[in-house]
């Protein structure tokens, strides 16, 4: 009985992190903290890194709103520990072509549990649900990138 | 209460009451049957609109008077000595009479075109409120209140320094009535207040503040977007002095709303905006204005607008009111009944039936409100999930958003049947 699209969107890793998410927690060192919410709907995060030189030490979030937001930030903040800010924002331009339904994409390893999130492509109204973790990760990026500069 | 909402049927009626006029037996069905666009399939279910407190449904009476005029009569209003102009000038006008009498307004000076609600207040803001609001002025409002009955007052009384005020709610979503003497005092102006609660449907004892707010000399704004969809509205016998409301939530369309004044305060109000339509005589430093209600609407109204809600007005008119009521009144219990029902539920507002209208606000388990509504979509099954811009409320209730399914004339049994189903759906998936 159930769509076929509901139970891809909606799957048990989803749900599994939105109900144990990884890495909420406050970082007690911060390089940059990054508020993002979808004044639509309310979701919202704060994501907070700790950089070092130009890579990612540190990565942790608060936040609260819907089970694909939560569950995508969770997910992205696991693949983020240890990666260049380069190779965060290649991470970031590879998940914005899944949720824009980009097949190859949905084979990539490198997205990890992120790939879980491939049927939220089906569901317009939802994808920025779950760029929103994305959004404040490119935030935190141009401001760091910024910040190296001066 | 002075509103008419005390007229309202026992919970649970028969839901073949008769309406109003002798107009036949009152049949959900058959009103479903007259709005196109609610026979049609959403992801190969049939639709169950439920949001309807975000917008109404448009029967086929009011298109076709849209297009009609569109096909026939389009032409400028007030301006023209061409036949369609005079043809135009009369629907648009007409529709006015139709608004002052459905409301009860003395006459049609008293009945302002405006965008909408949100538009009808922000002009009450920037005409009386910029000339009667001043310093240490008070401004009481409501945690109750939609956001467009906030918002134009916090631009309001930074640019005036006056303070607002909030009555606040109890555990279920009233007002904290015991709190209004100490509330109200000479410092009052204004008080802002919904008919009844977009978020939760509760339906505020309007009668009951109007008089105190009176008391000490302050004048009464009633939000009523979602009041007057709901219960017929007597705005002289209310005693407001300003009720706002507008027309796409009662099955007109968008863009064009009321405001409804006291004819000596409109007099004394300065425009709101300049342009066409409103002056009278305009000279190179300086304009006189025309006669209320046009000194307040500047430039070619919503002309089409005004006339498909006159339909829509007639169209409710002729099922009436009275009967409107009582089939959402029983509808409305049925749905708490059962949804009641549910494991996980937990329903917002007033437990009293007679203390809130067609509006179920719940949150379910640990399904976010957003999952809910993307599962009941699935379903065909259409409800609001969010803050429904009522941001106090949900602090209040310590949530960040809920679910929302929002009842009218043309939903059934069925509909609620459905919604239960696909709650059930939510609870397979997050159970």
């Amino acid at each position: 009985m159930e769509s076929p699209q509901l139970s891809s969107l909606y799957q048990q890793l989803i749900l599994e992190h939105y109900r144990n998410p990884r890495n909420k927690s406050e970082l007690e060192e911060k390089s940059v903290e990054i508020h993002m919410a979808n004044p639509v709907c309310g979701d919202e995060i704060r994501l907070q890194l700790r950089i070092e030189g130009d890579e990612i030490a540190e990565a942790k979030f608060v936040g609260q709103g819907c089970s694909i937001s939560q569950a995508a930030v969770s997910m992205m903040t696991t693949l983020l520990e240890g990666r260049s800010l380069d190779d965060a924002e290649k991470l970031s331009r590879r998940f914005t072509e899944l949720m824009h339904g980009d097949a190859e994409a949905a084979k990539d390893r490198s997205l990890g549990d992120l790939r879980a999130l491939q049927g939220v492509s089906k569901f317009p109204v939802r994808i920025k649900c779950a760029l929103l973790g994305f959004d404040a990760l490119q935030e935190a990026i141009k401001r760091s990138a910024g910040e190296a500069t001066h | 209460m002075a509103t008419s909402t005390s007229t309202s049927a026992e919970p649970g009626a028969n839901q073949t009451a008769r309406g109003s006029s002798g107009a036949p037996p009152f049949d959900a069905g058959r009103i479903r049957a007259l709005f196109p666009a609610l026979d049609q399939s959403v992801h190969g279910q049939p639709l169950v609109y439920l949001d309807n407190a975000a917008t109404s449904q448009k029967p086929r009476v009011v298109i076709d008077a849209i297009t009609s005029y569109y096909e026939r009569d389009n032409a400028n209003v007030h301006r023209g000595i061409h036949e369609l102009s005079r043809r135009a000038t009369i629907a648009y006008e007409e529709a006015r009479a139709k608004v002052a009498r459905w409301i009860g307004a003395a006459d049609g000076s008293e009945v302002v075109w405006t965008r909408g609600t949100t538009d009808a207040i922000n002009l009450v803001a920037g005409t009386w409120g910029l000339e009667n609001i001043g310093e240490g002025d008070e401004i009481l409002l409501s945690t109750l209140e939609h956001h467009s009955n906030i918002v134009p007052w916090q631009l309001l009384a930074a640019r005036r320094k006056a303070t607002l005020r909030y009555i606040e709610l109890d555990a279920q979503g009233r007002l904290a009535l015991e709190e209004l003497p100490r509330l109200l005092s000479a410092r009052t102006k204004l008080v802002a207040i919904s008919h009844v609660s977009n978020a939760l449907g509760t339906i505020n004892p309007l009668g009951e503040i109007i008089g105190a707010a009176h008391d000490v000399g302050a004048l009464v704004l009633v939000d009523g977007a979602q009041g007057a969809v709901h219960t017929s509205v007597d705005v002289q016998k209310l005693g407001a002095d300003f009720y706002a409301f507008s027309g796409h939530k009662m099955c007109g369309p968008t863009g064009v709303g009321v405001l409804w004044g006291r004819r000596e305060l409109l007099e004394a109000m300065p425009p709101y905006q300049g342009g066409g339509e409103m002056i009278r005589l305009v000279d190179r430093d300086a304009s006189t204005w025309a006669d209320v209600p046009h000194k307040f609407e500047a430039g070619t109204p919503n002309i089409v607008g005004a006339i498909g809600l006159g339909a829509a007005i007639d169209f409710l008119s002729e099922i009436g009111m009275p009967a409107i009521e009582q089939h959402e009144r029983a509808l409305l219990a049925y749905a708490l009944d059962r949804i009641r029902d549910v494991p996980g539920i937990r329903v917002f507002g007033p437990d009293s039936l007679d203390e809130r209208s067609a509006v179920l606000s719940f949150t379910l388990g640990d399904a976010h409100p957003h999952d809910i509504s993307t599962i009941l979509d699935m379903e065909g099954v259409a409800v609001r999930a969010g803050h429904h811009c009522a941001q106090l409320v949900m602090k209040h209730f310590g949530v960040s958003a809920t679910a929302r399914a929002s009842l009218y004339l043309y939903n059934t049994r069925e509909d609620v049947d459905r919604l239960v189903e696909g709650l059930d759906r939510v609870r397979g998936i997050f159970g």
